[in-house]
């Protein structure tokens, strides 16, 4: 049994093999992978007796959760409007250069991928950018490199 | 300057006399059509932007005959601007875990749901700890309700209610057809209470305090108080809850730099207002209604960039499934793309009005029914600023 296969086997005794878990399914995979692979939405197709086309369809609507390589650290820096104010373009300049990828990229050595997203929520402190799960408000460039920089040495 | 602002503390008001445990206790001693009349007569309306009454919503809920019911505590909060539900999840999380397990006994629903945008999951753990302390709180007083989570994967469109549905039920966030309402069919088809984070915590409140301390506050229209999340040109940017039905004028003096020309009220999806309708637009149900977001710009802002912003959203977050939103978005982006460039003349932009009225009416959620808000509100206003 490959790994991804372990790990769906696992989710879907989680939490349980209906339609309702499909979600929490794909999101336990992108947490581990990072994205969903072929071989991912077949074996939880398979899994949770549906189409590979259903879960693909799903899957696809959704923003997390990628259905294309990603790397080990996903950054979503907000650009909505008031983050766009604030200076997000700077932000995503710095970074950007910095890891010689442009937003949608993925460096080769695929530690990060560089991604913009609609409005975070922390528009009192913009500009902001996720990296995985953990949320970075009140940037300036300067101190999102820093952050990155922590992320690179990972 | 003479300010009728006022700033109320019932939120996130924290004293051993509201503990949500207590606040349960008490409440659950009385019987479920008492605690409606109470939300009805406080005049609570919903605050995740509809505005529907509380107190009804939960009535035709418990009037529905069901064996198994749900109630829904929508945290998607993806409107731009808003961030205040955010807050109210990481500081006062039990009182809307209390809001919920009143709304359960009272509409006789077994489980709960806190559906919550993937973008806050780093809330989940902290989150978890004190859910589980909750529930296990619920066993002990013989409650037969239990709270999960659900976590969002990034979709704005998964904040309208039967998309959320949809969303819990595995599959594409598609909204669907109304009716039926979420009341009769809600998550698994089942009867469903839906309400904000908000509106939950107002919920436990005002079984806390009663309903006479709440619609005290406010309008006849727009009873209480309520979050605001204001951002933009302003010094003091933050989360701060007052009683509504203030005009537009008031806020600016005390939220604005002094060079204020306009405020988004309402998000993304609201309505823009300029400075010269400040001293005659109310905030509340009876001027602008809002969930709270409150974006300020000053004289140095492009309303041409904002308008560009808003329909880039919409366009990315229109879920694609009626063609009047679908294509509507992209045509509108591409439209006032097109009059700024020289390429259409001016005149283009009131068939682009037009188009958004057929939005109005033929688009199937409140997504693409209400593009045309920031749409015209910004064109009448900034015409201008569009075009040259
Ligand atoms: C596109 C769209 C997005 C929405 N997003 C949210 C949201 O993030 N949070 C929310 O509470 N309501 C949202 N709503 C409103 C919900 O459909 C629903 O009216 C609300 O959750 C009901 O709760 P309330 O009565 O307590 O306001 C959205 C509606 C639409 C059309
Ligand atoms: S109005 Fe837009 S978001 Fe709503 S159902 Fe139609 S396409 Fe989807
Ligand atoms: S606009 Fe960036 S967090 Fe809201």
């Amino acid at each position: 049994m490959s790994t991804t296969e372990a790990l769906v086997k696992e989710l879907v005794e989680k939490n349980g093999r209906t339609r309702n878990s499909l979600m929490p399914v794909l999101q336990g995979i992108v947490q581990q992978e990072h994205f969903l692979s072929e071989e991912a939405l077949i074996c939880v197709a398979k899994e949770l007796d549906l189409s590979a086309a259903d879960v693909y369809g799903t899957a696809s609507f959704y923003t997390f959760l990628d259905t294309v390589p990603r790397g080990k650290n996903i950054i979503r820096v907000c650009k909505t409007i008031t983050c766009h104010m604030k200076g997000k373009d700077e932000v995503i300049k710095a970074i950007s250069n910095a890891l010689k990828i442009k937003v949608g990229e993925t460096t080769h050595d695929n530690k990060f991928t560089l991604l913009s997203a609609n409005c975070l929520g922390w528009c009192h402190k913009g500009p902001v950018m996720l990296i995985n799960d953990e949320v970075f408000p009140e940037l300036t460039p300067q101190k999102a490199l820093e952050i990155v920089e922590e992320y690179a040495k990972k | 300057m003479e300010n009728n602002l006022k700033k109320v503390d019932i939120i996130f008001e924290d004293s051993d006399k509201c503990a949500p445990l207590k606040v349960l206790e008490k409440t659950l001693k009385r019987t479920a059509d008492d605690i409606i009349l109470d939300l009805i007569d406080s005049g609570l309306k919903g605050r995740g932007g509809a505005g529907f009454p509380t107190g009804l919503k939960w009535k035709f809920t418990r009037n529905e005959t069901s064996d198994v019911k749900y109630v829904i505590c929508n945290a998607d909060e993806g409107e731009p601007g808003t961030f205040k539900d955010r807050e109210i999840l990481d500081r006062v999380p039990e009182k809307i875990f209390t809001g919920m397990a009143i709304c359960g006994y009272v509409v006789g629903a077994k489980e709960g749901y806190i559906y919550l945008r993937g973008e806050y999951n780093f809330l989940l753990k902290g989150l978890l700890k004190k859910l589980s302390d909750f529930n296990a709180a619920l066993k002990k007083l013989n409650v037969d309700f239990q709270i999960y989570f659900k976590s969002g994967s990034g979709a704005y469109v998964c904040g309208e209610e039967s998309a959320l549905f949809e969303s819990m039920e595995g599959k594409r966030g598609e909204p669907r057809n109304k009716p039926p309402y979420p009341t009769v069919a809600g998550y698994n088809s089942k009867p469903t209470v839906i309400n904000n984070v908000e509106t939950l915590v107002y919920t436990t409140m005002i079984c806390h305090m009663g309903p006479e301390k709440f619609k005290a506050l406010g309008t006849s229209d727009s009873r209480g108080s309520k979050v605001f999340s204001v951002s933009g040109d302003t010094p003091i940017p933050g989360i701060y809850e007052l009683e509504l039905g203030m005009p537009l004028h008031d806020f600016v003096n005390e939220f604005g730099d002094g060079d204020t020309k306009a405020v988004q009220v309402g998000g993304a999806s609201g309505h823009c207002v300029p400075r010269k309708k400040f001293n005659d637009t109310i905030i509340g149900f009876e001027g602008i209604p809002t969930g709270g977001s409150m974006m300020i710009f000053n004289s140095s802002r492009s309303m041409y960039n904002v308008l560009h912003d808003y329909l880039e959203f919409f366009a990315e977050e229109s879920c694609g499934q009626c063609t009047p939103c679908r294509v509507g978005c992209q045509q509108l982006l591409k439209g006032i793309e097109a009059v700024k460039r020289g390429e259409r003349p001016p005149a283009y932009l009131d068939d682009l009005k037009k188009l958004t009225g057929t939005m109005k009416i033929a688009a199937k959620c409140g997504l693409g029914q209400s593009v045309g808000n920031p749409f015209n509100s910004i064109i009448d206003n900034f015409r201008e600023e569009i075009i040259y």
